[in-house]
């Protein structure tokens, strides 16, 4: 194994101009993204824009409600949830005060919780979530629809994003098999 | 003490944090010729171990690197 790969390295490089290492075939990084909350989403994105910056191939497979990260009519309204959260922060900076679940559960507060977070990535200059998704578009990461979700949640193909093409978990998995990194979110 | 690299293109990610100093550096060192420098200037805490970590991942040279009043300086040599 290891003679065949030193032979083939040395193949490669010898097409190159001398003194030009041979371009390394790019790592590759599997996501599977499960969830679609926009605190879930957001490090898939982040994950993803930087693995193709370093020149990786990044593909993201959109599965249950991760499905929203590619669905046309969803992915602009992508909310956070305020409860179920246990490490919720308090909503002023420095009061070490939790607001407690039941107030979560009242009429608005996934737009207040939404709202928070949003307003925390601009302060930090993190881009926005449709921001960092063209970023990673335009950096070639590849989104695949779950062609069983759509099914089960009864979304059809014209309503996933341009560029998000339909797979299955056997054709992804084949993908992952060779990944050098792979990630469940 | 660092002596200041001549360079010939500047990238200032001052107030940015991770991912965009590693995708501003990617898109900038294309814009350099191979062997010219790019001083890429930071303050994201994590760009230091990031900014080694895509030296390494992307095969363009860290020539040289230093902090300077809670800035993160860096320069790198396109080598490809």
């Amino acid at each position: 194994m290891t003679s065949t790969a030193q032979e083939a390295g040395t193949n490669v490089s010898t097409l190159e101009s001398p003194g030009a290492e041979a371009i390394p075939e790019p790592k590759k990084f599997a996501m599977v993204a499960s969830k679609g909350g926009l605190d879930e989403v957001y490090p898939i994105l982040i994950m993803g824009s930087t693995a193709a910056a370093l020149g990786w191939d990044v593909r993201v497979f959109c599965t249950f409600y991760g499905l929203d990260l590619v669905n046309k009519k969803r992915q602009k309204k992508l909310k956070v949830s305020a409860v179920g959260n246990a490490a919720s922060p308090p909503p002023i900076n420095g009061l070490e005060i939790k607001v407690p679940t039941i107030i979560g559960m009242l009429p608005g507060m996934n737009s207040v919780a939404t709202w928070m977070l949003k307003n925390w990535m601009k302060s930090s200059n993190i881009p926005t979530f449709e921001e960092l998704y063209d970023t990673c578009v335009e950096s070639g990461v590849q989104f695949y629809a779950c062609a069983t979700t759509l099914g089960v949640m009864n979304v059809d193909m014209d309503d996933i994003v341009e560029g998000a093409s339909c797979l299955g978990a056997t054709a992804f998995l084949d993908f992952a098999s060779e990944a050098d990194v792979a990630l469940f979110v | 003490m660092t002596v200041q690299m001549e360079a010939d293109k500047v990238l200032d990610c001052t107030g940015l944090l991770c991912p965009i100093p590693v995708i501003k550096t990617s898109q900038a060192i294309k814009e350099v010729e191979v062997g010219q420098i790019l001083h890429m200037i930071a303050t994201d805490p994590g760009a230091p171990p990031d900014m080694e970590a895509w030296s390494r991942q992307t095969g363009h040279e860290l020539v040289d690197n230093t902090e300077e009043d809670g800035k993160y300086l860096f320069w790198f040599k396109r080598t490809r």
